[in-house]
């Protein structure tokens, strides 16, 4: 009984320097981190349009697609869709994909579409799409807006993010953000 | 795609790199040398053991440990388990989160206190922030404890006869203390940096550009974070674990936390050599790890690169590879990297959801956590390796006619039948699982309590991917690794129940077995090593160990991975 106390004793103290100041002292340095560490986001005019890190859905015609999302982008949860390879339902899932891109961009060949326009990411929250993504349909937003294509592709370009090592991403809504201002 | 493979091999190599360093710095610290942070924690400690009445000087056996370890992890438990029994009444629950049904808050608290982490609830609304805290604390404790056995036996393998090995308070404060504590802080602080939360408040409420109204989760994610890598946990603070955008917001981050779980299993390894002064020996070891791991993680970073060959046929462009489940910033070079490093450490944090690899790599994931003793999760990844140091040694002297030794101990008929009975305990557990859960999934019983449904309810998937389902589920189980393929719906009483029993079972049993087998020959006399002992610190007995475990994988799970990953891999060809 003697030794169950102290076991208890030693739980609290340990759980004090682990689970008590060790957060809050993270907590403290975090004061200095972008956005206090509540989430780096991103404004439009003052209002608050989203968070860099987080994917938001975007199904008008007249804004770049993101990747498809197993939660349609709620981002109070987050999943991927955990669709096996082989599964059959999933595989006619993904050919529904390509045809309705073909279909909206009537302009491409198959071989233009890369694999992240037509598969599910793995937090559903992927803010990113691959620079071949966005390409694609710079035609379709140029028509839709009004703008030389020239000029959305230059936007395209001018977002794509490289980095030493890793793969090319765009941000959707820092480009979508980008392309509002646009003129 | 070449710079994708570049930042694999870069992270990697560094990782090996700091772990030699590292190593030496953690046996000095289980040597009782003076360290850096001593002053800081000495003095708290002392306070700490002083009001608890514990006595951290005296030299325990390995029954007291045992003991010792046993009893603070049923007290962890408890606490564990109320607190998520309650949470909904308890405070800092700023998203009003409910409280855990009981066969849920039974597998979540097993699973925290077992260093595995199988999460069968979603961080966002699943556990309040108070939650959250307990787990990170089970985090830091359970890792702890697997280092403070792993201590135990470096010191058992010390060349002498004695029964006294140490304290087992002062092995686990100071793993805590000395290693996890600081490591966790260093990567907490670069996340926070990179866009990682960390905040108190609750979902944020926002319209986005294009006019959806969308709340977003938050909560103080990065120290929780950091720790689930550094001690081998694996738990994600979001649902989505290490592939949510906050949880792991760029390639550097994931750098970073692809490090943090692969340093201490690296350094344990060759924290051994500088313990006993036998650097040969854990670079043997090393080695043999190491093979492994490559052995495991080239295949599949091939076929994930390669991506799949149901969509190749459909005409679309597969340049960035198998993307479903998978996030653009990693690609899937690093997620594959990733998946195997997470299996074969025994993390089960996630960058990529599992489910969705190709077969191959999901056969590779698997093979991962049957083989269980490549590297490892904290402390244990050698407890592991340790059992099938054991067996070789003893096939090895039977084979070439001499007494069985290590390190100067005589291994009896006892300690090999110890040894013996763990390596056994891992495939009985995942098979016997396995069988059950597909009986059920191949009748498609009526589950009554235990699964609201038929059985075949629970896959998400059809055919051997759905049998894989189950396969992995167990086998993250038994070698307490927390990664799923998630799609399995496993949060109701029959997974959260079955996987709790072969969670507790397969984390103690694994435990006490090395402990005893060191403890009896630390107990024996000492031999000292002559022209007709078996070296075991040479290649020749590298290579025998790696065939002790690559034999007793192959024959125990050969036929299990046949119905699932390799079925659906000669189907999709």
């Amino acid at each position: 009984m003697k030794n169950l106390f102290s076991l208890l004793k030693l739980t609290v103290f340990t759980l004090i320097l682990f689970a008590v100041i060790y957060p809050l002292a993270i907590y403290g340095i975090a004061q200095l981190a972008p956005n206090q560490g509540k989430g780096e986001i991103i404004s439009v005019n003052g209002k608050v349009v989203g968070y860099q890190k987080i994917g938001q859905k975007f199904d008008k015609s007249n804004y770049f697609w993101g990747r498809p999302s197993a939660v349609d982008y709620n981002a109070a949860g987050s999943a991927g869709s955990n669709k096996g390879p082989s599964n059959a339902d999933y595989l006619a899932l993904v050919q529904k994909r390509i045809d309705t891109l073909l279909l909206v961009h009537p302009y491409l060949k198959k071989s233009d579409i890369p694999s992240d326009m037509v598969t599910a990411s793995g937090s559903g929250l992927d803010p990113n799409i691959s620079p071949q993504g966005a390409l694609i349909q710079v035609k379709r937003i140029a028509k839709e807006r009004n703008l030389a294509e020239a000029k959305v592709k230059a936007l395209v370009e001018s977002k794509i993010n490289t980095a030493v090592v890793g793969p090319e991403t765009v941000n959707v809504l820092e480009l979508n953000v980008a392309l509002d201002a646009l003129r | 795609m070449n710079t994708e493979l570049l930042g694999v091999i870069g992270i990697f190599i560094l990782t090996i790199v700091l772990a030699i360093p590292l190593g030496k710095y953690i046996a000095k610290v289980y040597l009782g040398d003076k360290t850096l942070l001593d002053p800081i924690f000495n003095p708290i400690e002392k306070f700490i053991f002083k009001i608890s009445g514990i006595n951290s000087t005296e030299e325990m056996n390995w029954k007291q440990h045992l003991k010792a370890l046993l009893s603070i992890n049923m007290v962890w438990f408890f606490l564990c388990f109320f607190v998520l029994l309650f949470q909904g009444s308890l405070p800092l629950n700023p998203d009003n989160n409910p409280s855990l049904t009981p066969d849920l808050a039974f597998n979540t608290a097993i699973s925290f206190l077992v260093n595995c982490n199988l999460q069968h609830y979603s961080g966002e609304s699943g556990v309040s922030y108070l939650s959250q805290i307990v787990l990170m604390f089970l985090q830091f404790v359970s890792a702890g404890i697997g280092m403070a056995a792993a201590a135990m036996i470096f010191t058992a393998m010390k060349e002498r006869t004695t029964e006294k090995l140490g304290n087992f308070y002062n092995y686990f404060i100071k793993s805590c203390t000395r290693i996890l504590l600081p490591l966790s802080a260093i990567v907490a602080v670069s996340l926070v940096f990179s866009g990682t939360p960390m905040t108190f408040e609750g979902k944020n409420a926002i319209t986005t550009l294009q006019g959806d109204h969308v709340e977003v989760s938050r909560g103080p994610a990065a120290a929780f974070i950091a720790i689930k890598h550094i001690g081998t946990n694996g738990g994600g603070f979001f649902g989505a674990n290490s592939a949510h955008p906050l949880e792991n917001p760029t390639y550097f981050t994931n750098g970073v936390e692809l490090w943090a779980q692969m340093i201490i299993p690296f350094a344990m390894i060759f924290a051994l050599g500088f313990f006993l002064n036998k650097r040969k020996l854990s670079n043997i070891i090393f080695g043999v790890m190491t093979v492994g791991f490559l052995l495991l993680v080239i295949p599949t970073v091939i076929s994930e690169i390669n991506g799949n060959p149901a969509i190749e046929k459909m005409g679309i462009a597969q340049v960035t590879g198998a993307m479903e489940g998978k996030e653009v910033r990693f690609g899937p070079a690093m997620s594959g990297f990733w998946s195997i490093a997470t299996t074969v450490i025994s993390t089960g944090s996630v960058n990529s959801m599992h489910d969705s690899s190709m077969p191959m790599s999901g056969a590779m994931q698997l093979l991962s956590m049957m083989v269980n003793a490549f590297y490892g999760g904290c402390g244990v990844g050698i407890l592991n390796y340790y059992i099938f140091i054991i067996l070789a040694v003893f096939i090895s002297g039977l084979m070439v006619g001499r007494t069985p030794e290590f390190l100067g101990k005589k291994i009896e008929a006892r300690e090999v039948k110890i040894a013996a009975f763990i390596a056994i305990l891992h495939p009985l557990l995942i098979l016997a699982g396995t069988a059950l859960a597909s009986y059920f999934a191949a009748h498609d019983t009526a589950m009554g309590y235990w699964f609201n449904g038929n059985a075949t309810g629970w896959l998400n998937n059809p055919g051997n991917h759905g049998f894989s389902e189950m396969l992995y589920e167990y086998t993250s189980s038994a070698a307490n690794n927390g990664s799923g393929f998630e799609g399995l719906g496993d949060n109701n009483p029959f997974w959260n129940i079955t996987t709790g029993i072969v969670l507790l079972l397969s984390r103690f049993i694994p435990i006490i077995g090395p402990l005893a087998i060191a403890g009896l020959l630390a107990g024996k006399k000492y031999i000292p090593e002559s022209a007709g002992t078996l070296k075991t610190d040479t290649s020749i007995f590298g290579i025998m160990t790696f065939a002790v475990i690559a034999i007793i994988a192959a024959l125990s799970f050969f036929p299990a991975l046949a119905l699932g990953p390799l079925a659906e891999f000669f189907t999709l060809k």
